[in-house]
């Protein structure tokens, strides 16, 4: 299973990458969130090759039934998902501010300063 | 000696401040403090000319056992004399000489930096301490030469200076790291230099890069060839300066290290043979060009590169009782030299020697300084500068063979050219007509000729009698360098150089002969030595200029070529040098195959979740309307949300959902007035892009992977997932980690996102004030 | 969206889902939960109210502005590290007391506890910040 998603990591990468190269400030954003579900699924799915049952000890006990998924991966995506969707949404309010302020969303056309335009 | 450093960098801390509140006395407090110091040391002069080194430590970081090692021995303490002795006076004299220049304060302060740096430099035991004091001489000497910083000329040869000696620097770090691991074998880097081990550095496979490194290092700090172009521009930097730095100190910096690894590295093959050559040749060349100027301090400065020279060639040709007795004199000449000639400059109106004429008759006693010091300087007996000079070329003659004669013309020469420049300098302005006689000129006052005229009799009175503390100093010296006690008396007495004559004898007498000779004949040599240089064009001043034109060029180049302005462009680089990077690593592990993870059990619902996600992300970049690739996007969430269900992590999962929620209605509370999903980009730029994402997806899938395959050492959550009950009270472990174990960490994390609300509140709602709106 | 049955749904899922997010904050230490996704889902409330009926209405439901909110939980999450300081320990190491809460004995109640209500209260005003200033720019 894990072999058919480390593909699936790779694909995500990819097409975030080819995103990110479009002269649209729009897919930009776009490829910044495909490449964060790339990165959080890699760590994921490296530090748990094993199907895991998930990493919560039974009350009365002190370890968690093997075998359990790894939680500190778990800990850190966790915190990356709520990250990016921070960093995604100010993406995409700065996208839509760029484009009120200078009525473009080509790259290729920022280039001026924000002096120039003021 | 820890203290004498600190004390000297406390009163650079407080020197501004002074000069303020006192005025120009404050120099002579100073001043008064830098020659105590110099007491000091001298009172140590007992214990270590008796042949015990003093060892101090001033622990540093004692949890790392990590300690500011300092030695005195016969070498450091010549050095220690010579700082604090030449840099008290100096001192005293910039009181008057620069007392009324707006940036004394900071002159003071710079200067009496330098001087304890030089002091680090020369105590240090180890390698790195020591280089760090040594990088410091460097920025110090490039704030004091471009003092005058509203110059353009001092500024560009106080660039010119730090980037020479700075370049050397960094040959100098990597030589001595290199020499630190070749020491300590498989012990790890030996850094303490009274603990490098010759034998094996000699076996080590290192010590060739690491000798070579160390040696432009060296050269390049002491001007030696082809480093020497530097030196002479060093005198836009005022006449304390070059007094203190650029004659007896700082350059000889280079010198010291030299000495100091000497008895580490005189076995190596090409050591002694390059300080040999190098020595010379720059002796030779510093004095020949020293003769073809006239301006006071140009001269002295090509005639300090030929000293210089001659140090390094003795140093190699192991005449340690030479080099001691020639350092110690040129020092004292030369500081005295300089002095002289900064206060001729100031009181005749011009720096042209060929000019002035008869200031003597005005600087009653700076003429006498002048005079003594230009004798030592020629090497006549009886001054000190005389001993140096038989002792250097006795040192050539006992080379033996072809290379003794080689030697011997050289130095002689080198000695008859010092001859023709000393008169040039010190007795030509001062006491033989010239177009140019200042009127009304007035002696200067008593802080600027004092000092002179010390180290001018000095020159004499140990010349006289070396006995006074002259042969100990020398004899400890030559100990230092030796590894032990030197084999031979050192004879600097008069009797013994002077009777019977001999050949060094007789070369000398030939030499002052011939400068007289020269000096006689002045105008025609010097258009003869005008041809003889036009090759100067091609010379290391040149390559020099070159190398950093062209480097700004290139620099110039590679920055339109990278720093463009296209984000794509610069995204590229970014994918791509990843990529290779990657990549390159990947290829080179061994038997890639064996990380490879065993397939494992396949069901349906896995393949399905595979290809939602596969197929959503093929979408997201083909579909070309904007609320399409949104869906396409929480399709992936989703589809990931379901596997963190399916394989342990609803925590993910729960938190998964909820975003891509939130992100949907974000995007479509704002994208609804978004230009339309443009396509921009040309079919070409398109498949270039694609390749070029399917590289670092490719590489992606080859990371992931291996590090499925291989795992190195056990996880540290076994122990957080062991601790979460009986320690943190908690069973959900993955929350354990976010609020407890790693809670720093979060606590980070929501600071981020307390930023980015912020960020994007503030973008909506701060709007450009009335009048930029009116402007528009 | 003037859905009558999605502004009804609304105001009836408001206080579920807010119930919802304290008892996923509360058991999170335990259970599946926590700040985070207690602070998510409690904004996701605020959010579908204020989209199905209005924006004001929603604000007025909050009763503080979710600058106050950021505030108050980056302060609390800050606060929650300083015990330790006062027994010289690093900062943010976890401290433990037993209490009696309802009739509920030697409940544990520590500071990593008191941090993720901090983290709950910044990610509630976080998103309820972003998605009220569009809101209100756009709608």
């Amino acid at each position: 299973m894990n072999i058919i998603l480390a593909f699936c990591c790779g694909l995500l990468a990819a097409t975030g990458t080819y995103m990110l190269l479009r002269r649209s400030f729009v897919k930009l954003v776009i490829g910044l969130a495909l490449l964060s579900h790339a990165a959080n699924l890699l760590i994921y799915i490296v530090a748990s090759p094993l199907l895991g049952r998930p990493p919560l000890v039974r009350a009365g006990e002190t370890q968690p039934p093997a075998p359990f998924a790894d939680p500190l991966p778990g800990a850190l995506i966790l915190t990356a998902i709520v990250i990016s969707f921070g960093v995604v949404a100010f993406t995409i309010v700065l996208i839509k501010r760029t484009y009120e302020e200078i009525g473009t969303d080509d790259l290729d056309q920022m280039t001026s300063t924000d002096r120039d335009l003021c | 000696m820890h203290t004498t450093v600190l004390i000297l960098l406390l009163l650079a801390a407080l020197a501004p401040m002074g000069v303020r509140v006192i005025g120009k006395s404050a120099g002579l407090i100073i001043a008064t403090v830098s020659l105590a110091i110099t007491g000091w040391y001298a009172s140590r002069f007992g214990i270590v000319t008796a042949g015990a080194p003093i060892l101090e430590t001033m622990s540093w970081v004692p949890s790392l056992g990590v300690g500011v090692e300092f030695l005195l021995d016969g070498l450091s303490l010549t050095f220690a004399l010579l700082i604090c002795g030449i840099g008290g006076l100096v001192l005293l004299y910039t009181s008057s000489y620069l007392g009324d220049s707006p940036g004394l304060g900071r002159f003071y302060a710079t200067l009496l930096t330098f001087m304890a740096s030089m002091l680090g430099l020369v105590l240090a035991n180890n390698l790195i301490v020591m280089f760090i004091f040594w990088e410091l001489t460097s920025i110090t000497s490039f704030l004091l030469i471009g003092f005058d910083f509203h110059r353009e000329s001092a500024r560009r040869c106080a660039w010119q200076a730090l980037v020479v000696t700075g370049l050397g620097g960094l040959c100098l770090l990597a030589g001595i790291i290199l020499l630190a691991i070749a020491s300590g074998g498989s012990t790890g880097p030996e850094f303490a230099i009274r603990e490098l081990d010759p034998g094996a550095i000699l076996d080590s496979p290192l010590a060739g890069a690491s000798v070579i490194l160390t040696l432009i290092g060296c050269f390049s700090k002491s001007a030696i060839v082809p480093f020497h172009f530097w030196l002479p521009n060093a005198m836009e930097a005022p006449s304390p300066v070059s007094a203190l730095l650029h004659s007896a100190t700082m350059v000889k910096a280079g010198v010291y290290l030299i000495a100091r690894l000497e008895p580490t590295l005189n076995e190596q093959r090409f050591w002694s043979d390059s300080l040999v050559a190098f020595g010379a040749t720059t002796m030779l060349l510093g004095a020949a060009l020293a003769t073809r100027h006239v301006a006071f301090k140009k001269l002295l400065a090509y005639s300090t590169v030929s000293s210089l020279g001659i140090l390094v060639m003795l140093i190699g040709l192991g005449a340690y009782a030479a080099a001691a007795t020639y350092l110690i004199a040129h020092a004292l000449f030369k500081a005295c030299l300089f002095l002289v000639a900064g206060t001729a400059t100031h009181i005749a109106g011009t720096k042209d020697t060929e000019a002035i004429g008869h200031l003597g008759r005005s600087m009653k006693i700076s003429r006498w300084s002048a005079l003594l010091g230009g004798l030592s300087l020629a090497g006549v007996a009886p001054f000190i500068g005389f001993a140096g000079k038989e002792l250097t070329i006795k040192s050539g003659l006992n080379a033996g063979g072809l290379e003794a004669i080689l030697l011997a013309i050289a130095i002689g020469l080198a000695a008859a050219l010092t001859v023709f420049a000393s008169i040039q300098v010190a007795f030509k302005p001062f006491f033989m007509p010239g177009p140019h006689k200042p009127e009304h000129a007035q002696e200067a006052t008593w802080p600027e000729w004092l000092g002179p005229i010390i180290l001018a009799t000095l020159g004499l009175v140990l010349g006289l009698a070396p006995f006074l503390g002259m042969v100990p100093l020398v004899e400890s010296f030559g100990a230092s360098l030796a590894g032990a006690p030197l084999a031979d008396d050192v004879t600097l007495g008069l009797g013994y150089l002077l009777w019977p004559p001999s050949i060094p004898l007789g070369i000398s007498v030939l030499a002052v002969v011939i400068g007289i000779g020269l000096f006689m004949g002045r105008s025609p040599y010097r258009s003869l030595l005008a041809k003889t240089f036009a090759w100067d064009r091609f010379g290391p001043e040149r390559t020099y200029d070159r190398l950093v034109g062209t480097t700004l060029a290139s620099a110039q180049v590679l920055t339109n070529a990278l720093q463009n302005g296209s984000l794509r462009s610069y995204t590229r680089i970014i994918v791509l040098t990843a990529t290779a990077c990657v990549a390159l690593a990947t290829l080179r592990i061994d038997a890639v195959a064996s990380y490879l993870p065993s397939f494992g059990a396949l069901t349906p619902f896995d393949v399905m979740l595979a290809l939602t996600i596969a197929a959503s992300a093929v979408s997201a970049t083909m579909i070309r309307s904007r609320l399409g690739a949104i869906a396409a996007l929480s399709g992936i969430g989703f589809a990931i949300a379901v596997y963190f269900v399916l394989h342990g992590a609803p925590d993910l999962a729960g938190t998964q959902f909820a975003v891509e929620t939130l992100i949907v209605i974000i995007f479509v509370l704002v994208t609804h007035r978004l230009p339309r999903f443009a396509r921009y980009t040309t079919n070409l730029s398109r498949s270039i892009d694609i390749v070029i994402a399917l590289g670092l997806g490719s590489v992606v899938t080859t990371l992931t992977l291996l590090a499925m395959g291989s795992t190195v050492a056990s996880p540290v959550s076994d122990f957080q997932a062991a601790e979460a009950v009986p320690s943190a009270y908690g069973r959900n472990v993955i929350n354990v980690i976010l609020v407890d174990y790693r809670a720093i960490d979060t606590l980070g994390e929501v600071f981020v996102l307390a930023v980015a609300a912020i960020g994007v509140f503030t973008l909506l709602t701060i709007r450009p004030s009335r009048e930029a709106e009116a402007t528009r | 969206m003037n859905s009558v049955i999605f502004q009804v749904a609304a105001r009836v899922l408001l206080p579920v889902m807010l119930l919802l997010s304290v008892v996923f904050l509360l058991r999170g230490h335990n259970e599946p939960g926590g700040g985070f996704i207690g602070g998510l889902v409690a904004a996701s409330g605020y959010i579908l109210y204020a989209l199905a009926v209005n924006l004001p209405e929603s604000r007025r439901l909050l009763h503080v502005h979710p600058r106050t909110l950021i505030s108050t939980g980056l302060l609390i999450a800050i606060l929650s590290g300083v015990p330790a300081l006062l027994v010289d320990q690093p900062f943010m190491k976890g401290k433990w007391i037993e209490v009696t809460i309802a009739g509920f004995e030697g409940v544990k109640f520590g500071t990593p506890f008191v941090f993720d209500v901090g983290v709950y209260l910044v990610v509630l005003g976080v998103t309820l910040l972003m998605a009220f200033t569009l809101e209100e720019r756009y709608q």
